[in-house]
């Protein structure tokens, strides 16, 4: 019985250090002495990495959300007779919802994991290491612009996702299936608010980049530094950031939203 | 050669997001950035609009001529008022024109129905629209509906 | 100029634990300037350790690294780094920075650390990789580099700044005949052309036997000998020779502790 208690005890301590950790790597990379000036070409560089070479996988699948979106909405709309309402459906529900939720999980599988596992290798090849040996900190020359970039990337991502789903609900509804176009349009454009529905759908995609490049990155400084333990970290990363952004959406869509 | 090829990715990428962004706010969310551009305002009085709201749009022959940008109450004649911009090109609306609510659809949004009417004269910024018609309240038409029954 | 000192760095009491198990017990090490010192061991006695223990990177639970009467445990950040601009380490696996090229590679700790401009960083990044051989080399990148190349560009990167110490972690280890003879010459070579004082941390008996002035050996988190080859060789203790000589059975067993063989074998299952 001791027992049981004395390893609970363990496993919540070691988890409130971990925490601990991701924050004091995030405050020291964040805030401690930033150099904008030389770190820019860095963060160019990695919004590259993270951004641009994400873009494909968010625009296929924003198009093919948005396309199943305007069939699901036009089979369901239509048997109220208010088929032209099926605009305002598909973009209110990929500017408040689907945009930025799932272009942060396709966000954590494909440039989180990739972080993770960078970060990991560099920890492995003593790269880290022999940073700190030339005396410079490991924390502002690879995670900070990281950090940065995926902060960045995120919400520009969430953005593009949101608009070609628009695009393949609108292919969808008004090409195939014979929406009047201007109604289409007419309602989408009268129930979408840009301050309530689109500047607030951007805010979470902000706080997702925040969650999921920081969980990313710290899973990668703090991994063991085997083949197994960066392959253990790159899988907590999707896991954790995943859990991660489906919690906060709904704390987030419950204070936007909710009218609490 | 490597950096070059990176930032001009970048460069799209950025491009791409502030377009999408330009997208996402015009042609989606009807965001009007210019209060100009809209046109003159019209008011017009109902004594119920229904389920109107602000950002409806007002419609000639199913044509949209302008949307609808206040709704407030009149308190001298305790009716609805409705301010609503009509677009600068509309030229034709005769002072008896008249304004309706409408639905569209069974279970879609409302809007405002222009028709014009004869006179020569037209709206011009300010002017009221006289001759309205409230919106169709669906328990109003139950209940006339089953007195007219009663009392038949 | 004569050195103030004969030890450049001094190593007093320490310790060092990882959870419960002592790394080191309360070790004592002297490291003459100038020479070639080989710190020796079975894998798993912590050498590693000790070279991020003398470059900072970790700090002892007590005991004192002294670099030139500097106590290096108890510097702050900013001075730490000043102090690792005199220090060069060479890791086991290189640790070449992926994303930039050999030239980049070498020219980093100029970067950092001097205002030069880029035709003088040219020059210097150009004379070392001539030093250690690769100058042909500059524009790959480490993927395309061998094992032993990548080990002599990660050589050219640690003297760039022209340290005053030079730490080898593992440098012979997984190397081909030719590429570690290579190494043990260019070791040799610049500790002689440069001055500096060069501190090579090895299980590799015979080759670091062939280049080390003076000879720690640790087993234990203590240190079990000490002194030049050939006092090493002739150290009477079965510890020593097991290590030595290269003995599979000796006071470290060559069996993993288990119940007795034929018992073993016999017992029903």
């Amino acid at each position: 019985m001791l027992d049981i208690l004395q390893r609970l005890g363990h496993k919540a301590l070691s988890r409130l250090a971990a925490i601990g950790r991701a924050g004091q790597i995030l405050l020291q990379s964040l805030v401690a002495a930033p150099q904008p000036l030389t770190m820019l070409p860095l963060i160019l560089k990695q919004i590259y990495f993270v951004g641009v070479l994400s873009l494909v996988i968010i625009i296929v699948s924003g198009g093919f959300i948005g396309m199943v979106l305007g069939l699901q909405g036009y089979t369901i709309l239509v048997d109220y007779g208010s088929e032209q309402a099926v605009g305002q459906m598909v973009a209110l529900s990929l500017v408040r919802e689907l945009a930025p939720v799932v272009a942060a999980l396709l966000f954590a599988g494909r440039a989180g994991s990739a972080l993770t596992a960078e970060i990991g290798l560099m920890k492995a090849t003593e790269q880290l290491a022999s940073l700190e040996m030339i005396g410079v900190d490991p924390l502002r020359r690879i995670v900070a612009p990281r950090l940065w970039a995926g902060f960045i990337c995120m919400p520009i991502l969430a953005i593009i996702f949101a608009v070609v789903g628009i695009w393949g609900g609108a292919l969808v509804a008004v090409d195939w299936l014979g929406i009047y176009e201007g109604s289409f349009w007419a309602n989408m454009q009268q129930s979408v608010d840009f301050y309530d529905d689109v500047l607030n759908g951007i805010i979470k995609a902000v706080c997702f980049g925040v969650v999921v490049t920081w969980i990313a990155v710290f899973e990668g400084y703090d991994c063991i530094p085997t083949s197994e333990g960066i392959s253990q970290a790159t899988t907590r990363t999707v896991v954790y950031s995943s859990l991660a952004v489906l919690g906060l959406d709904f704390i987030l869509t419950a204070l936007m939203f909710g009218e609490l | 050669m490597r950096m070059r090829t990176v930032e001009i990715g970048v460069g799209a990428f950025m491009l791409a997001g502030i377009l999408a962004l330009v997208v996402l706010a015009l042609n989606v969310s009807g965001l009007n950035l210019s209060e100009q551009a809209g046109g003159y305002k019209v008011y017009a009085r109902f004594d119920n609009i229904g389920g109107l709201t602000p950002r409806a749009k007002v419609a000639m022959s199913g044509v949209q001529i302008g949307q609808v940008t206040a709704i407030r109450i009149d308190k001298d004649m305790l009716m609805a008022e409705v301010e609503m911009e009509i677009f600068n090109d509309v030229d034709y609306l005769t002072v008896d024109s008249s304004a309706s609510i409408l639905t569209a659809g069974l279970l879609g949004e409302q809007y405002i129905g222009v028709v014009p009417g004869a006179e020569e004269d037209l709206l011009g910024d300010g002017d009221f629209i006289q001759d309205t018609q409230s919106a169709l309240v669906l328990e109003e038409l139950i209940g006339k509906f089953l007195f007219n029954k009663v009392s038949e | 100029m004569k050195p103030e000192h004969e030890s450049i760095i001094d190593i007093r009491g320490l310790s060092f634990f990882r959870g419960e198990r002592a790394i080191f017990d309360s070790v004592d090490i002297t490291i003459p300037r100038g020479k070639v010192t080989a710190i020796m061991g079975p894998s798993g006695t912590g050498k590693t350790t000790l070279l991020k223990l003398i470059g900072g990177q970790l700090r002892p639970e007590s005991g004192q690294i002294l670099l030139e009467g500097m106590d290096i445990p108890g510097l702050g950040r900013r001075e730490l780094f000043e102090v690792r601009e005199r220090m060069g380490m060479l890791f086991q696996s290189g640790a070449l920075f992926t994303d930039m090229s050999v030239f980049e590679n070498v020219a980093f700790p100029l970067r950092v650390h001097t205002e030069l401009p880029e035709d003088m960083i040219r020059d210097v990044v150009l004379m070392k990789l001539q030093a250690v051989g690769l100058r042909g080399a500059r524009d790959l990148m480490p993927s395309e580099l061998s094992g032993g190349m990548a080990r002599r560009v990660a050589l050219a990167r640690a003297i760039a700044l022209d340290p005053d110490i030079v730490m080898y972690d593992e440098p012979f280890t997984g190397q081909d005949p030719i590429a570690m003879g290579v190494l043990v010459n260019l070791i040799r070579r610049l500790n002689q052309a440069l001055g500096h004082t060069s501190i090579i941390v090895s299980h590799d008996i015979n080759e670091t036997l062939g280049i080390a002035d003076y000879i720690y050996l640790l087993s234990d988190g203590r240190v079990i000998a000490k002194g030049t080859p050939e006092e090493l060789a002739d150290i009477d203790s079965e510890q020593v020779r097991q290590f030595m000589k290269g003995l599979p059975d000796g006071p470290v067993p060559f069996h993993f502790k288990a119940p007795d063989y034929h018992q073993d074998l016999l017992q029903e299952y």
